[in-house]
């Protein structure tokens, strides 16, 4: 009974650290990676005992000087959604993380671990849920703040959430026809049977105009380049502009965490989750036929690690993506998300159908 | 407008290959400084306090006044550099010199850097080539107004930059100098 709480307390421990760490390390890669691309060199200045680290230190030293700026609250704000906002925010993108699987089962006797915080059989529209919540947190924060420029960034959000999550919902059909399941860990299983004996059936290979889809409407959902309308800080400087200290940081932290989250479902739904091309559980198994056996724990550090790296890649192109293009405006925003990526999702929806009804059912 | 631009997916992809080739270019630079080759550079940076950029010498940098022989300023009091300067930022009292040859010299000779515009009129238009702009000094501050204003003594006081190209002087007034 102990051990049972213990196994469940350490999922979401993993799960809590991982993405927390990623999310407080993303202010640091946004820095560094977006100075590399300008050719600069970015914040390398924080020292501990004259040790600079790369600049490592520039988010511990970012958090205490939040954490020991003034917290300033308007006069006319309401007090209580004020303050409850930031962690709204923060709370909702954290939780998201919970159904997206890290690993396949991990055996310790006869004991097995799924490798995942919660195991939901409705794992997909878990992960939608608590990511069309944070949004709530963004409307609050503009409409507490009592300024109008807030107001118009909460509205924006909203606005904008509501445009890409329609997108993402249904570019993610097509995914869940073809792998038959609205839970995470299938999803990712299905992705690992090979299509003509050699090519991994990973998303984005069986879906890739989904693929498409997902990441433009997921950056959307993150609210931040090119889609950031609801911050615009050369315009409206959005809805966290009354904020200040810790808690502007946690909405900062949030659209991290949620740019986390996004990596993970597109890796979760198109890039294979943790399946390494032709490594089943007891090793690989090339296409020519040769195969290399692995212990247990071996193949579930792959996996595991697999995922890590694929997250890692995603959270990069993420961040490409987002200091290569200008923000769009408000406009333009609403037209593609309404007129460009719905109907092109509900296109993919059809397509997909059509195939599977010609070959007859679920690939696998 | 291409069809492509009004897609915009494709021109986006086309702008991120440019952004990454930057990105990956720059990266092998710097793990290569970093393992040795010291030549090599992943950024166009100048760490500037620790690294400076070569200063031309036309720079028009914090101001001396030239001495003589003796020690007494090269200037003659003669109020030019004052009716010239935009600014109205120099402030002279004249009087007479002990040697009878030189007419006069300053008694007080005040610039106030608080409103000097640094466009070297002063040095243009001074007959004895008594004031110069060629300390090298950039980083002058003060908390105060007063500390802005620099007197005699102190421009005096000042040597021209170096040949290596950095200042040979002091900042003459600490930053946190309040009066």
């Amino acid at each position: 009974m102990l051990l049972d709480f213990g196994i469940a307390f350490g999922r979401a421990a993993f799960v809590i650290m991982f993405v927390l760490n990623l999310g407080g390390l993303l202010g640091w890669v946004e820095r560094k990676q977006s100075a590399i691309m300008q050719d600069r060199i970015g914040a390398n200045r924080a020292s501990i005992f004259g040790f600079r680290v790369l600049g490592l230190f520039h988010p511990l030293a970012d958090a205490v000087k939040l954490l020991t700026k003034e917290d300033f609250r308007p006069a006319r704000a309401d007090r209580f959604l004020f303050g409850l906002a930031p962690f709204v925010s923060v709370f909702f993108a954290l939780v998201a993380f919970a159904s997206i699987p890290f690993g396949d089962t991990l055996r310790i006797g006869d004991r097995v671990i799924p490798l995942q915080a919660v195991t939901l059989n409705v794992g997909v529209l878990y992960v939608f849920a608590m990511l069309s919540l944070g949004v709530y947190g963004v409307m609050m924060a503009g409409w507490a703040s009592a300024n109008n420029y807030a107001l118009l960034g909460g509205q924006r959000a909203a606005a904008l959430m509501i445009s890409s999550e329609i997108a993402i919902g249904a570019s993610i059909m097509g995914v869940i026809m073809i792998y038959g399941s609205l839970d995470m860990q299938e999803i990712v299983r299905g992705q690992g049977y090979l299509l003509f004996g050699w090519l991994p059936a990973w998303g984005i290979i069986t879906q890739p105009l989904a693929f498409v889809i997902f990441v433009t409407a997921g950056i959307a959902a993150t609210k931040r380049a090119p889609f950031d309308t609801p911050e615009s800080e050369s315009e409206i400087i959005g809805y966290f502009v009354e904020y200040s200290g810790m808690k502007a940081g946690m909405f900062m932290m949030s659209d991290f965490l949620e740019t986390v989250v996004i990596a993970g479902m597109t890796t979760a739904l198109f890039l294979g989750g943790w399946q390494v091309p032709w490594l089943l559980a007891d090793g690989f198994h090339f296409p020519g036929g040769s195969t290399l056996v692995l212990p247990h724990l071996v193949v579930v550090a792959l996996q595991v690690g697999a995922f890590s790296v694929k997250v890692g890649v995603m959270i990069f192109i993420l961040m490409l993506v987002r200091w290569t293009l200008p923000r769009f405006r408000y406009d333009q925003a609403m037209r593609l998300g309404w007129l460009g990526l719905f109907p092109l999702s509900v296109l993919n929806i059809v397509m997909t159908g059509a195939v599977l009804l010609l070959i007859g059912g679920p690939a696998r | 407008m291409r069809v492509t631009q009004r897609f915009y997916l494709a021109e986006a992809i086309e702008g991120v290959v440019i952004t990454a080739g930057h990105f990956f270019r720059n990266m092998g630079k710097h793990i290569a400084h970093a393992l040795g080759r010291k030549s090599a550079r992943g950024a166009v940076t100048i760490q500037y306090p620790e690294e400076r950029r070569p200063y031309s010498p036309r720079l028009r940098t914090l101001h001396r006044l030239v001495r003589r022989e003796d020690g007494s300023p090269r200037c003659v009091a003669c109020m030019m550099c004052e009716t010239v300067c935009p600014a109205h930022c120099i402030y002279i009292v004249a009087t007479e010199h002990p040697n009878p040859e030189i007419e006069k010299m300053p008694e007080r000779f005040d610039i106030d850097l608080g409103k000097c515009v640094f466009c070297g009129y002063c040095v243009e238009a001074c007959p004895e080539d008594a004031i110069r702009m060629d300390t090298g000094i950039l980083e002058f501050s003060s908390f105060s107004r007063r500390g802005m204003i620099y007197t005699k003594e102190t421009l005096l006081a000042l040597e021209p930059i170096g040949a290596d190209g950095r200042p040979t002087s002091p900042v003459p007034i600490p930053a946190n100098r309040t009066v």
